[in-house]
């Protein structure tokens, strides 16, 4: 009952959405539910990056330190968003630190066993490539608008 | 020629649309370091003038200048004119010092206006970046007080920091309400910040609209203006109904001077506000 309810969730999240039902069922397999407190810690920078999560509800803020900054939040996530893909990328660290704002529901995938399960079946791993490869799209595009600034001198 | 271009202005009965009309400043906000909302009553006495959501005046500094300012007012109260300025340039700068009792000029009302009329039935999502939020107020202001008559309304809002956001007491008052989506969002914050941290195009796809029947307002930087619009074609939005307000340098601000022209366009007389599916070809020309 708990494996057909994760199945169902995963193919409920945006990330799955329209994906095989054999590669569902396979993806199954490698996750589970989690949750997280407010202002507890995710992963944290340079640490192995073994999983990746799918947020179903709650706020997540990717942050890294500056020195003279101190903590710098570069982006929040949210329901149906994706956190982390460093696990399917060498040298599978964690680039940035991840933390709960509020209290978080997810899905935790373990990366170390998807990886080899993209390895037997290509169809799946050229899938969830492909699907990775729209969210760096679009969080690439969203790092350049911030870094352009936008908002410096410009309309009353 | 500047006998003709009178002669043309006299002939198109636009000889008082060159004409400032004093008015006096009743309030002054500060909202950001750098940028305040100004309360203007007629000084004169007289009537205000009514407006419609997406227009903008010419405010005159007196010995300095005239700058385009949206109206940033509930389009029901006309009686008093309220601007929001940001002081970027020697007029603007001028403007935002200006205090209780001045005076300035005031031409005006100019342009055309946000489609609020013909998206009635439909959901509304309006984009508002930075100072963008300004010309888009008024819009929001008519749709909350013609509530049953949309669909869903969605406001999201970006700004650099928290310390750029415009009217937060207001903000607050939106949030509160049950008929009324707000997300707003930062470029940039720290890690004491608990709100959404993120360039605005990305929270987009957060709000709930029926892409196939939703009107869209979208005002801030022309690059926003570009990633908004994508965003919003890509959850499905017909071009048709994506709308934005565009801003080119001003002058007489009644289309006979050719200084913001678009294209074919002048923004002052065809504009501010115009159809994505109109300007498409040429709005992400870097040479227009």
């Amino acid at each position: 009952m708990a494996i057909e309810n994760l199945e169902r969730i995963l193919g409920e999240h945006p990330f799955f959405k329209d994906l095989k039902r054999s590669h569902l069922q396979l993806l199954t397999g490698c996750a589970s539910n989690v949750r997280f407190k407010a202002g507890e810690v995710i992963f944290r920078e340079g640490e192995p990056a073994n999983l990746f999560y799918l947020i179903r509800h709650g706020t997540v803020a990717v942050e890294t330190f500056a020195p003279n900054r101190g903590a710098v939040i570069i982006q929040t996530l949210g329901e149906g968003d994706l956190l982390g893909w460093s696990w399917l990328i060498e040298p599978y660290r964690w680039r940035f630190e991840a933390r709960a704002v509020e209290l978080t529901r997810a899905v935790v995938l373990d990366g170390t066993c998807l990886r080899g399960k993209c390895e037997e079946d290509h169809e799946l791993g050229y899938e969830l490539m492909r699907r990775i490869a729209h969210v760096i799209e679009n969080r690439l595009q969203a790092a350049r608008l911030q870094l352009l600034d936008v908002y410096d001198g410009v309309r009353s | 020629m500047a006998f003709a271009l009178e002669k043309q202005a006299v002939a198109a009965g636009l000889s008082d649309s060159m004409v400032p009309s004093p008015f006096r400043v009743q309030r002054v906000r500060k909202e950001t370091y750098d940028t305040f909302t100004l309360e203007l009553e007629p000084a004169n006495g007289a009537d205000g003038f009514p407006f419609a959501a997406g227009q903008f005046n010419m405010l005159y500094a007196f010995g300095v200048g005239e700058a385009p300012i949206s109206i940033s007012g509930d389009p029901t109260k006309p009686q008093t004119l309220v601007h929001t300025v940001r002081a970027v340039g020697a007029v603007t700068q001028a403007i935002c010092k200006l205090k209780r009792g001045d005076v300035l000029g005031v031409r005006g009302p100019l342009g055309n206006h946000w489609p609020v009329e013909e998206a009635v039935g439909s959901d509304v999502v309006i984009v508002a970046g930075g100072i963008g939020l300004a010309p888009l107020r008024p819009a929001l202001y008519h749709l909350l007080s013609n509530r049953e008559e949309y669909g869903r309304i969605a406001l999201v809002y970006g700004a650099r920091t928290l310390q750029d956001m415009l009217y937060k007491p207001e903000l607050e008052r939106w949030r509160s309400l049950f008929d009324l989506e707000v997300k707003v969002t930062v470029d940039t914050a720290p890690a004491s910040y608990r709100g959404n941290v993120g360039v605005v195009t990305t929270l987009i796809p957060r709000v709930q609209f029926d892409p196939s029947q939703t009107v869209a307002l979208v005002c801030g930087p022309e690059v926003m203006m570009r990633f908004a619009v994508r965003e919003l074609e890509s959850q499905g939005v017909e071009p048709e109904n994506i709308f934005i307000s565009m801003e080119r340098n001003m002058k007489c601000a009644i289309g006979l001077c050719g200084h913001c022209q678009f294209g074919s366009a002048f923004i002052c007389k065809d504009g501010p506000v115009f159809c994505y599916a109109e300007i498409e070809p040429f709005f992400a020309k870097r040479e227009i």
